[in-house]
């Protein structure tokens, strides 16, 4: 027989007063646990689609003379093509320490040719890439499926009266428009967008890159920590980061997380107040009892121990049965919210932080019924008697 | 050679007009393995003169001595100590802990003490034969007669062997034949040596006592002190032994 055997000999045989205090507790981790779960997986999934919506990283030559003005590149006339980057120095991007928060990187590469007698800019795209990147757009059309066909703006496409299933010769070469662009309101609305390859191949840029928009997922790390480690390995590349866009996604971000903070302490204010309410009610009744221990000799210590224990396990309980109840209501609320749950996995920081923090209400709102019951004169238990 | 004295002992509740006095200037001395019952009307102070004489109602005024220890002159950690060491107390209505079996309420006292779980078994076990029950070891508190929870109440009160037991009213919840037993009980763990303070209002049961005094409005009567039929005749058959 030790304190500990009472503890859990009194929990065992008040199963309904047990049951009540883990469920109270265990409510209030479990919605703390969905809470943070589901603010984690949507941080996440919204960080994940604002990066791939739109790059937050542009890599330009290191060229004083060019002045480029695509994506924040002026392209100045013909200057455009005295400097680029090789295609190949691209592939060292993959070799960042923070490798796995870039999500994508789309080389381009430009040339100038004539149509009709006038002067059009083409831009030679990796489509996939660029498809991914540029989420926004609308195509009227088809997307390009093959190395023959191109897609125009929609300026372009009325300046030279261009749609769907037309012809257009560059450099010799004939394609044909899969589809046109919606107008964007950009410079991508003048510009005949045709396969990487192709382009390299037409304007003599084999291997080279004149710029590459980079979307980086920064949810989690420092976009400039990824701008110098890409500095780092390229050192002929101007690397630099759209410190806007990257400020505004952070900012919503934290905002999502300082409001999730909120409700997870109104929760805990809750949780503890159960806790505080019950144990404070288990102490009063069982005031005979403590003034019997107190009687036969056990210390102010002693009766503190044996409600500190009782807290200790229904905590660990409720921390455990919270986290359970938590990740599985978020798993099952999830796809109500995004499509992207595949990431979705059992994180034992989360589990380990539940369970403290279990522990430490369950503690603190037990710590003043405890005191209070060390503290209770055993003369009162024999006047009660 | 007094063992336990209560030196003017008082006990005030309650503050300014409010104040009550529940036991003033009571003088007693109990010898070592003597038998004292003490009665009174309800309301005389009697179970708070117990609760001081048990180191679990500070006085107002005045001294209890245990040996050559006041015990209110120690710390309330040390006084549970000293409880724990020296006092087995029976209280009314049993009191035994609901969510513990017989077996675990009768080792309840060894559960803050430095035995090893054999021995608090041993122990408990041996004092549940003592009061012979030691084949319900595994029942709980509801699942017993009353007198039988009264027995258990008594082997948790014996199980470390204080050598003193306080009684408040032990058989104030038994019909006759459980309170004789009782009662014989209580006289046996006496004849081994333990000094019992018991408060009752049974006659009956006082007649178990060497001696009885009688608290009225908070003291004790003069002419109360009185040894009982049940030493008188001890004394009656020594004397023809």
């Amino acid at each position: 027989m030790k304190l500990h055997n009472i503890a859990v000999n009194n929990l065992r045989r008040r199963k309904a007063k047990m049951v009540f205090l883990i469920s109270g507790l265990m409510i209030g981790i479990a919605a703390i646990v969905a809470l943070i779960t589901t603010i984690q997986i949507l941080s996440e999934d919204i960080a994940h689609k604002m990066d791939e919506f739109g790059a937050n990283i542009v890599i330009t030559p290191k060229s004083e003379g060019l002045s480029l003005n695509y994506g924040g590149i002026n392209l100045g006339g013909v200057s455009f093509d005295l400097q680029e980057i090789s295609e190949s120095d691209l592939d060292k991007i993959e070799t960042i320490k923070n490798a796995a928060n870039v999500r994508i990187i789309s080389p381009k590469v430009f040339g100038i040719f004539e149509h009709q007698g006038q002067k059009a800019l083409a831009l030679g795209v990796d489509f996939p890439a660029e498809l991914t990147l540029k989420r926004w757009w609308k195509i009227t059309g088809e997307k390009p499926s093959g190395l023959g066909q191109i897609l125009v703006g929609h300026e372009a496409a009325e300046r030279f009266q261009l749609k769907p299933g037309s012809q257009v010769r560059i450099q010799d070469q004939e394609f044909q428009v899969s589809g046109v662009l919606e107008n964007t309101g950009s410079q991508d609305d003048q510009l005949f967008f045709m396969p990487l390859r192709v382009a390299q191949r037409l304007f003599g840029k084999e291997g080279k890159i004149a710029m590459a928009e980079v979307a980086a997922l920064c949810h989690n790390c420092p976009i400039s920590d990824i701008v110098t480690q890409i500095s780092e390995k390229i050192p002929a590349a101007k690397v630099t980061a759209l410190q806007q866009v990257v400020a505004s996604r952070m900012d919503a971000l934290h905002n999502l997380e300082k409001f999730s903070l909120m409700v997870a302490a109104l929760i805990l204010l809750v949780g503890s107040m159960v806790v505080f309410v019950t144990m404070m009610g288990s102490v009063n009744e069982r005031t005979r009892e403590i003034g019997i221990f107190s009687a036969i000799g056990f210390r102010k210590s002693h009766i503190m121990k044996i409600i500190l224990l009782e807290a200790l396990i229904v905590s660990i309980a409720s921390g455990v049965l919270g986290y359970l109840v938590g990740i599985g209501a978020t798993r099952v609320a999830m796809p109500f919210f995004t499509e992207h749950v595949s990431h979705f996995s059992l994180d034992p920081l989360v589990a380990a932080g539940a369970v403290l923090l279990a522990i430490v209400i369950g503690l603190t709102a037990s710590f003043y019924p405890a005191t209070t019951a060390s503290k209770m004169d055993p003369s009162e238990a024999l006047r009660t008697l | 050679m007094s063992y336990i004295q209560a030196v003017n002992v008082a006990k005030e509740f309650g503050t300014g007009d409010a104040r009550v006095s529940a036991v003033s200037g009571i003088d007693l001395s109990i010898a070592q393995a003597e038998f004292i019952s003490i009665m009174g009307e309800s309301g005389a102070g009697k179970s708070t003169f117990l609760s001081m004489l048990g180191g679990l109602l500070q006085p107002t005024s005045g001294q209890i001595l245990i040996g050559d220890v006041d015990i209110y002159r120690l710390k309330s950690d040390k006084r549970a100590d000293f409880r724990r060491e020296f006092m087995g107390f029976i209280f009314q209505s049993f009191q035994l802990v609901p969510y513990l079996n017989v077996l675990e309420n009768v080792q309840l006292p060894l559960a803050v003490t430095h035995h090893t779980e054999k021995q608090k078994r041993e122990l408990a076990v041996s004092a549940l034969e003592r009061v012979g029950l030691q084949d319900k070891a595994l029942r709980l508190p509801n699942q017993l007669s009353g007198g039988e929870q009264e027995r258990v109440a008594i082997a948790r009160a014996v199980v470390n062997e204080p050598p003193i037991l306080f009684a408040d009213e032990p058989t104030g919840n038994l019909d006759s034949r459980n309170s004789t037993e009782v009662m014989n009980l209580l006289k046996r763990l006496n004849s081994e040596g333990q000094t019992i303070i018991m408060v009752t209002h049974s006659r009956t049961n006082a007649g178990f006592a060497h001696r009885t005094v009688e608290v009225s409005d908070g003291q004790l009567s003069p002419a109360s002190q009185v040894e009982s039929r049940f030493i008188v005749a001890r004394q009656a058959a020594g004397a023809g032994a």
